[in-house]
C-alpha cells in the first residue's frame, strides 16, 4: 500500500476495485466502513455483490476479466470533462500524451459494451473520483489474479496519477495483502529477481555488496525461475525442490498439474506445520512451528513491520524455520550462528536500505513503515511524497484484452474464485481450530437464481462443477451475490479442491494466474455423471 | 529402602515403600485436590477429597493417608472418585457463604478452584449457613468461621511450636469450629499473632487484617524475603500491588520457623511504603507503640545516639 | 485549542477546552470508576458510576458527560460520591447472580472489582432476578445476559468498532436486554464473531469460550504478538497456560486498537492440534517414518550436495513462505543462494 490503513477513514472518495474487503481483509473493511460513517463516497466495482459492494454508494457490476475497460473508461470521462490534475500530470509524470490517446477509444458508451456498467454511473464514479480531496484506490486479487494483471496494475495507478491521487495522505493505490506476510517475503527477497529491498540480482554492485556480506566469493548473478517455471520444468531441468510453509497442491491453479510436477522430482522436502496436500509427496518433511512458538517480524499490508513474539516452546520436536534453515546450512558446510531471531534481524537491518533504521529495541516499541533508513526516522506512513522512487511518474497506455478463457457451448459460465470470512488459504490452520471449522464447516458454490433456476438446481443440491482441466462437486448456494453466468467458491476446502479447475494461464509479468476467470459448465449432480 | 511399584491413571511410578499414594502420584505428575493436607504438617485425612479409587478395595480411599504398594492400580479420576469430590464439594458449599465478590481470599482459594474446576456451581443440599459473629478483636488477623471449611490446618501449624496450641476443635456436630481456650476472642487469647495459621488457611477464615481491602490474591504480587531478627531466617511474602509493598505475610510455615510477630513487625518498616503502626498488647488492650519499642531494639537505639 | 485549568480533591489540572472531568481525571492520575464509558465508543453516561461532586451543580453529574470548565472544583471522593456509588452498586447486585464462585470472569471484573474496594457485599434491595438461558450454541462466544449490568458497550462496539449493529437494546423496564433483532441466537443473526463486544464487556456476560472453560483470569500469562492470517497484521494478546495457547485477547494494536476479527480472535486451536508434526518425517518405501533431526538434515543435505554436483546448482529450487517471518524468509534466500548458489527462489505471493 502507498497509503497507510488508518489513512482510509480519512478519505473524501475511495474507490474499491475487485476487493471483497470486509470478508477478505477484516479490518480494512472496518476502516473503509468508518469512512462511510464519516461521510465518505465509496465506489466499488466487483462483478459480485460483496458486503462492501452493498455498503458502496455506486456497485459497478463490471464483467469478469474487464477491468481495464473500466479504468480507461473513468480516465476517458475525466480528461474529456477536463477533471485530471494537470499540474501534477505536468510535473510529476511522463508519457501523457500516448495514455491519453489509448483512453480517448474508450468511450462511456464502448466501456458499458464491454464491462456491462451504465453510462452515466462510470461518468458519475468518474467524477466523484476526480473532484475529491484525497481519494485511495483499494484492490486485491480481483485486480492482479488475471492473464492481464500487471496491465490492471498499471491501469490502476495511471487512473492514480491522472487525478494527482498519489503521494498524499488518503491518497494512493493500495493493493491489500492477501497472507499476512506477503509483503516481508517480497521484501527480503524471497523472489527469483532481487535480493532484500528489491535490489536487482545481476548488478555488480548489488552482487558485490552481497557477496562480501555473506563472506562468500560469488553469489550466482543470472536470474533464478519463479514458482510457474519451476513447476514446468520438475523432472527435467529442476531436480530437487524444498518447500517451506507452503501448500501449493491446494493453492496453484491448476493442481493436478502440480501434483504431477512434484512427484517427477528426484528429491523434495517440505517443512511445515501439519502434513499438507503437498507435504504428503515429499520426500523428508521437516516439522516447523507456528507463529506462537518463535520470534521474529512480520511486514503487514502497509508496510508496517512488527513483532513476533514467542509465547510458548515448540510442539514436540518442532523448530522453527529460521534454526531449521541455520542447522542445515551448517551441515551444508556453511555455518549459520544465530542465536536469535534478533541477530538475524540486524544483519537485515544492514543490507536492507528500507529497513536501515529498524531494530528489535525500536520495534518493541510499536511498529515501523518502511522506508526507514535511520534510526532517528520515524518510518513512512505513505509513500511518493514528492517524488516517486524512479522520478517522474509514467504513464503506461494499456489495452483491454479479454479473458484467457472465454465461456462457450460447452463451459458456459465462468467461475472466479476468491475467499470466505471464517477461513484462510488452503484451510490447514483454520480447520484445525475446532471453532471456524464447526461454525464454517461445508463449502458452497454461489450461483444466481436465474442460472440456478434454468439449471434445475435448488438451494442445497450437490452439483458438479468442470473445466477443461478437472472437476469437482460442491454444495450450491442459490442467491443474487454473483451476477447470472457466474458462479464461485472459495480455495479453503480440500473437498472441493477447486483448483483442479482454474487455469493456470498466467499473467506474462508478474505469472500470476488467472484465478479470477475460467470457463466452466455446472451441472446437477447425479449418479449419472460421476464418472 | 525398597521401592514399590504402582500404576496410577495408567503410568507406572517407583516409589520408597511407606510413600503415600499422593505423594506418589504427585511425583508422577498427577494432580489431586487435596483441602486438609499439608506436606509440613501430620497426616490428618479428614476432607476427603483427595479420594482415589483403587482395584481391590473397597470404598474410595484417602490417598494421603494409604500407602502405596506394590502393584497397586490407581484410579484419581475416575467416575466415583469425581462423584466423591463433587459431593464432598457440595457439602462444603452447603453452609459456606457467597461471599467470593468481595472476599479477601477470592484468587486464592482451594475451595474455590476446586469447585471452578469441577464445574460445582451449586449445593444440592440445603444447609443451614452458620452465623458465627466475625472476631477482629485485634489487630491482626481477622477469623470468619463461616467460611471455615474444617481442615485442622491451622490448629496443627500453631501447635508446631512449642507451648502455643492457641486453638483447637471444639464443640460437636454442625457446631464444630476451631476455637481459643473457652472460645474466647483471640485478642483474650495467648495468640502471639505469629500468623502461621493464616498462611495456611486454604479459604478465607483466616485473613490479615492490615491488607483487608488493599488488594486480592490476582492483583498483589509476593516476593520472598528472609528475616534477619534471629537465627530462624524464616521467609516471609512482600506483598506488592502497582509497585509498591503493601504487607509483609509469613511463607510456609514448618518445624522450627516461628514466624514471630516482630520479625514480621520489623520487615514491614523495612520494606513498606506506608508501614501500618505497630500494636502491642498492654494490660489486655492493644495500644499503639513506638517502633523501637515493638521490636524491642530501644535499648540499642539508646546505646548508638550514646555512642554517636 | 484553548486550555483550561481546573481542581480536582485539591491538584490543578489543565486539559484541552472540551475534556470531559473523567479526562481531567484521568490526565492527573486520580482513579473515577466507570462501567459503560470507553474512550473509544461513543459517550453515554448510563450508569452513572463515574458521578463527582461539583459544588454550584445541583446533583451529583456523571464526569464522563460533564465538560470541563475553567476554575471548576471537583470532589471524587466525598462522602455523597462514595454513597452514590455504593448505591448504584447495590442496584446492579439486586439482580445479579452471585456466581463470581465459578464465573469465568472473576478475577477479571469490573463489578467485582468496584464492589471490593466500595465494600459491597450484599445488596438492601429486593431485586428481580432474571432466569435467560445461557447462549452456548455457537463456538465463539457465551452470552449470560443474566449478569449483564446494561452498560451498553456491546451495543455501541458492534455498531461502531464493528459497524454492524447486530445487537441493541430490546424490551423495557426490568425486561430490558440485549438482544439480537427478533431475539435469535447469534448464529441465526448477522454476527460475524469479531467478539469486538466480549473485548469490551466489563463483567461475565459475554465470554470467549474457549479461553474461559480452560483458564482463570488470573493463570494466564499475555504474550502481545502480530496476526498470523490475513495482512492486516493486528497485535493481540496470545494468553497463555501451562505452555499452552489457551486463547486470544485484545491489547492497543497499531493497527487494530483493540478490533480483531474471528480468525484472529479465535482461530489459535490449530496451535495444539493433533494433527502437528512433531517429528522428522523420511518417506522409505513409500511411507513417511519418524527420524531424528540429524538424520533427517543430513540425507537432505546430502541429496541436495549431489544433486548439485551432478546437474548443476540450478536444477535446484526452493519456495519460501509468505507465512513465515522475515527472518526466515532471509535466511532462505541467503540459503538459497549463497549455500545452494541459485536464483531459484520464489514463494507463493500472489495468491
Ligand atoms: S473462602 Fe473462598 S469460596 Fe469462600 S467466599 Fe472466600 S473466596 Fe469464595
Ligand atoms: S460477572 Fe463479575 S460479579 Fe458477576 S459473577 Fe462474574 S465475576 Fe462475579
Ligand atoms: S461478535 Fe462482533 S458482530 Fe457479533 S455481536 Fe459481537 S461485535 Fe457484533
Ligand atoms: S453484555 Fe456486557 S457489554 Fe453488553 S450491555 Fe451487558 S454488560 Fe454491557
Amino acid at each position: 500500500m502507498t497509503n497507510s490503513i488508518e489513512e482510509i477513514s480519512k478519505a473524501d472518495y475511495i474507490l474499491a476495485i475487485g476487493t471483497n474487503t470486509t470478508e477478505s481483509h477484516p479490518i480494512i473493511g472496518l476502516e473503509v466502513k468508518k469512512a462511510i460513517r464519516n461521510g465518505t463516497g465509496l465506489a466499488v466495482a466487483d462483478p459480485r455483490k460483496t458486503e462492501v459492494a452493498s455498503m458502496a454508494h455506486r456497485h459497478m457490476q463490471l464483467k469478469s476479466g474487464s477491468d481495464i475497460a473500466l479504468l480507461n473508461g473513468l480516465a476517458h470521462v475525466i480528461i474529456e470533462e477536463g477533471l485530471y490534475a494537470k499540474e501534477f500530470v505536468e510535473e510529476r509524470t511522463e508519457d501523457f500524451e500516448a495514455f491519453k490517446e489509448t483512453v480517448s477509444k474508450y468511450t462511456p458508451e464502448c466501456v458499458e459494451e464491454i464491462t456491462g456498467v451504465p453510462v452515466d454511473i462510470l461518468k458519475e464514479v468518474a467524477r466523484n473520483y476526480a473532484q475529491a480531496k484525497n481519494a485511495p484506490i483499494l484492490y486485491t486479487m480481483g485486480i492482479t489474479q488475471h492473464i492481464c494483471g500487471t496491465h490492471n496494475v498499471l491501469a490502476v495507478a495511471n487512473l492514480s496519477m491522472l487525478c494527482g491521487h498519489i503521494g498524499k495522505e488518503s491518497s494512493g493505490v493500495n493493493p491489500l495483502r492477501g497472507q499476512n506476510n506477503v509483503q516481508g517475503a517480497c521484501d527480503m527477497g524471497a523472489l527469483p529477481n532481487v535480493f532484500t529491498a528489491y535490489q536487482k540480482v545481476g548488478m555488480e554492485n548489488v552482487q558485490a555488496k552481497y557477496a562480501n556480506a555473506w563472506n562468500v566469493d560469488a553469489l550466482p548473478d543470472k536470474v533464478g525461475i519463479n514458482i510457474g517455471q519451476m513447476m514446468e520444468r520438475a523432472g527435467s531441468n529442476v531436480k530437487a525442490m524444498y518447500i517451506m510453509g507452503e501448500n501449493p497442491v491446494l493453492s496453484d491453479p491448476d493442481s493436478n498439474h502440480v501434483a504431477h510436477a512434484l512427484e517427477s522430482l528426484d528429491f523434495l522436502v517440505v517443512q511445515d506445520i501439519f502434513l499438507t496436500e503437498t507435504a504428503r509427496l515429499a520426500d523428508v518433511v521437516l516439522p516447523a512451528t507456528s507463529f506462537a512458538e518463535k520470534d521474529g517480524t512480520f511486514t503487514n499490508t502497509e508496510r508496517r513491520v512488527q513483532r513476533v513474539r514467542k509465547a510458548i516452546d515448540p510442539v514436540g520436536n518442532a523448530m522453527p524455520d529460521w534454526e531449521i534453515i541455520c542447522n542445515l546450512s551448517s551441515v551444508m558446510g556453511y555455518p549459520m550462528n544465530y542465536s536469535s531471531a534478533k541477530d538475524i534481524f540486524d544483519e537485515i537491518s544492514t543490507v536492507t536500505p528500507s529497513y536501515a533504521g529498524m531494530s528489535y529495541e525500536r520495534l518493541d516499541n510499536g511498529g515501523l513503515q518502511w522506508p526507514c533508513p535511520t534510526e532517528d526516522h520515524p518510518g513512512t506512513p505513505y509513500l511518493h511524497k514528492d517524488k516517486f522512487a524512479r522520478g517522474l511518474g509514467k504513464f503506461s497506455a494499456v489495452d483491454y484484452v479479454p479473458p484467457a478463457e472465454q465461456p462457450d457451448a460447452e463451459y458456459p459460465m465462468i467461475l472466479s474464485t476468491g475467499r470466505r470470512h471464517f477461513h484462510y488459504h488452503t484451510g490447514t490452520m483454520t480447520r484445525r481450530t475446532g471453532t471456524l471449522d464447526k461454525y464454517y464447516n461445508e463449502e458452497s458454490l454461489e450461483i444466481n437464481e436465474i442460472d440456478a433456476q434454468k439449471l434445475g438446481i435448488n438451494n442445497g443440491d450437490k452439483v458438479k462443477v468442470t473445466s477443461r482441466r478437472g472437476s469437482v462437486e460442491v454444495k450450491a448456494c442459490v442467491g443474487d451475490t454473483v451476477p447470472e453466468g457466474m458462479v464461485f467458491t472459495s480455495f479453503h476446502f480440500s473437498e472441493v479442491a477447486i483448483n483442479k479447475v482454474t487455469n493456470s494461464q498466467v499473467d506474462p509479468v508478474s505469472n500470476i494466474p488467472e484465478f479470477k476467470v475460467c470457463a466452466v459448465r455446472v451441472e446437477k449432480y447425479s449418479a449419472k455423471n460421476v464418472s | 529402602m525398597s521401592n514399590v511399584t504402582l500404576t496410577i491413571d495408567g503410568i507406572k511410578v517407583a516409589v520408597p515403600r511407606g510413600t503415600t499414594v499422593l505423594d506418589a502420584a504427585t511425583k508422577a505428575g498427577i494432580f489431586i485436590p487435596t483441602l486438609c493436607h499439608d506436606p509440613n504438617l501430620e497426616k490428618y485425612g479428614a476432607c476427603r477429597i483427595c479420594v482415589v479409587e483403587i482395584k481391590g478395595m473397597r470404598n474410595l480411599p484417602a490417598s494421603c493417608c494409604t500407602d502405596a504398594a506394590e502393584g497397586m492400580e490407581v484410579y484419581t479420576k475416575s467416575e466415583a472418585v469425581i462423584e466423591a469430590r463433587k459431593t464432598i464439594l457440595e457439602l462444603l458449599l452447603a453452609n459456606h457463604p457467597r461471599d467470593c465478590l468481595t472476599c479477601e481470599k477470592n484468587g486464592n482459594c482451594r475451595l474455590q478452584d476446586y469447585c471452578f474446576y469441577y464445574g460445582v456451581k451449586e449445593s444440592s443440599f440445603n444447609g443451614i449457613r452458620k452465623n458465627h459473629p466475625i472476631d477482629d478483636s485485634n489487630p491482626y488477623i481477622i477469623r470468619d468461621h463461616n467460611k471455615c471449611i474444617l481442615c485442622g490446618r491451622c490448629i496443627r501449624t500453631c501447635a508446631q511450636v512449642k507451648e502455643r496450641s492457641i486453638i483447637d476443635f471444639a464443640y460437636r456436630g454442625f457446631n464444630t469450629k476451631v476455637a481459643t481456650a473457652m472460645d474466647m476472642p483471640l485478642a483474650e487469647s495467648e495468640c502471639v499473632y505469629c500468623g502461621r495459621c493464616v498462611a495456611v488457611c486454604p479459604v478465607g477464615a483466616l485473613m490479615f487484617k492490615p491488607l483487608k481491602g488493599k488488594g486480592r490474591a490476582f492483583e498483589i504480587e509476593k516476593r520472598p524475603v528472609t528475616c534477619t531478627f534471629c537465627e530462624n531466617g524464616c521467609t516471609f511474602d512482600l506483598n506488592v500491588k502497582d509497585g509498591k509493598v503493601i504487607g509483609v505475610t509469613p511463607r510456609e510455615p514448618g518445624e522450627g520457623r516461628p514466624l514471630c510477630l516482630k520479625g514480621r513487625l520489623g520487615l514491614e518498616l523495612k520494606y513498606c511504603d506506608e508501614p501500618p503502626k505497630p500494636m502491642l498488647k498492654k494490660n489486655g488492650e492493644f495500644v499503639q507503640v513506638p517502633w523501637a519499642e515493638a521490636l524491642e531494639i530501644k535499648d540499642l537505639i539508646n546505646k548508638i545516639i550514646e555512642l554517636d | 485549542m484553548a486550555d483550561i485549568t481546573l481542581t480536582i480533591d485539591g491538584k490543578q489540572v489543565t486539559v484541552p477546552q472540551g475534556s470531559t472531568v473523567l479526562e481531567a481525571a484521568q490526565k492527573a492520575d486520580i482513579f473515577i470508576p466507570t462501567f459503560c464509558h470507553d474512550p473509544e465508543l461513543s459517550r453515554y453516561g448510563a450508569c452513572r458510576m463515574c458521578v463527582v461532586e461539583i459544588p454550584g451543580m445541583r446533583n451529583l453529574p456523571a464526569s464522563c458527560v460533564t465538560e470541563a470548565r475553567d476554575g471548576m472544583e471537583v470532589y471524587t471522593e466525598s462522602p455523597a460520591v462514595i454513597e452514590a456509588r455504593k448505591t448504584i452498586l447495590e442496584l446492579l447486585l439486586a439482580n445479579h447472580p452471585l456466581d463470581c464462585l465459578t464465573c469465568p470472569k472473576n478475577g477479571d471484573c469490573r463489578l467485582q472489582d468496584y464492589c471490593y474496594y466500595y465494600g459491597v457485599g450484599d445488596t438492601p434491595f429486593e431485586g428481580e432476578h432474571h432466569e435467560y438461558e445461557v447462549e452456548e450454541e455457537n463456538p465463539f462466544i457465551v452470552r449470560d445476559m443474566n449478569k449483564c449490568i446494561l452498560c451498553g458497550k456491546c451495543v455501541r462496539a458492534c455498531a461502531e468498532i464493528q459497524g454492524r449493529g447486530v445487537i441493541d437494546f430490546a424490551y423495557r423496564g426490568v425486561n430490558t436486554k440485549v438482544a439480537t433483532i427478533m431475539d435469535v441466537p447469534l448464529s441465526e443473526s448477522e454476527c460475524l464473531f469479531c467478539g469486538n463486544c466480549v473485548a469490551v464487556c466489563p463483567v461475565g456476560a459475554l465470554q470467549e469460550k474457549g479461553l474461559r472453560s480452560q483458564a482463570r483470569t488470573w493463570e494466564v500469562e499475555k504474550v502481545k504478538t502480530t496476526c498470523s492470517y490475513c495482512g492486516c497484521g493486528c497485535n493481540f494478546d496470545l494468553n497463555v497456560k501451562d505452555n499452552k495457547v489457551v486463547g486470544v485477547t485484545s491489547c492497543d494494536g497499531d493497527v487494530n486498537g483493540r478490533a480483531l476479527c474471528v480468525k484472529g480472535r479465535f482461530g489459535y486451536g490449530f496451535i495444539h492440534h493433533p494433527d502437528r508434526l512433531t517429528k522428522p518425517l523420511i518417506k522409505k518405501d513409500g511411507e513417511f517414518v519418524e527420524a531424528e533431526w540429524d538424520e533427517a538434515l543430513s540425507l537432505v543435505a546430502g541429496k541436495m550436495g549431489e544433486t548439485k554436483k551432478e546437474y548443476g546448482a540450478d536444477s535446484l529450487s526452493v519456495l519460501s513462505s509468505a507465512r513465515c517471518t522475515n527472518e526466515e524468509n532471509y535466511l532462505l534466500q541467503k540459503f538459497t543462494r549463497a549455500v545452494l548458489g541459485t536464483n531459484n527462489i520464489d514463494h507463493c505471493a500472489r495468491l
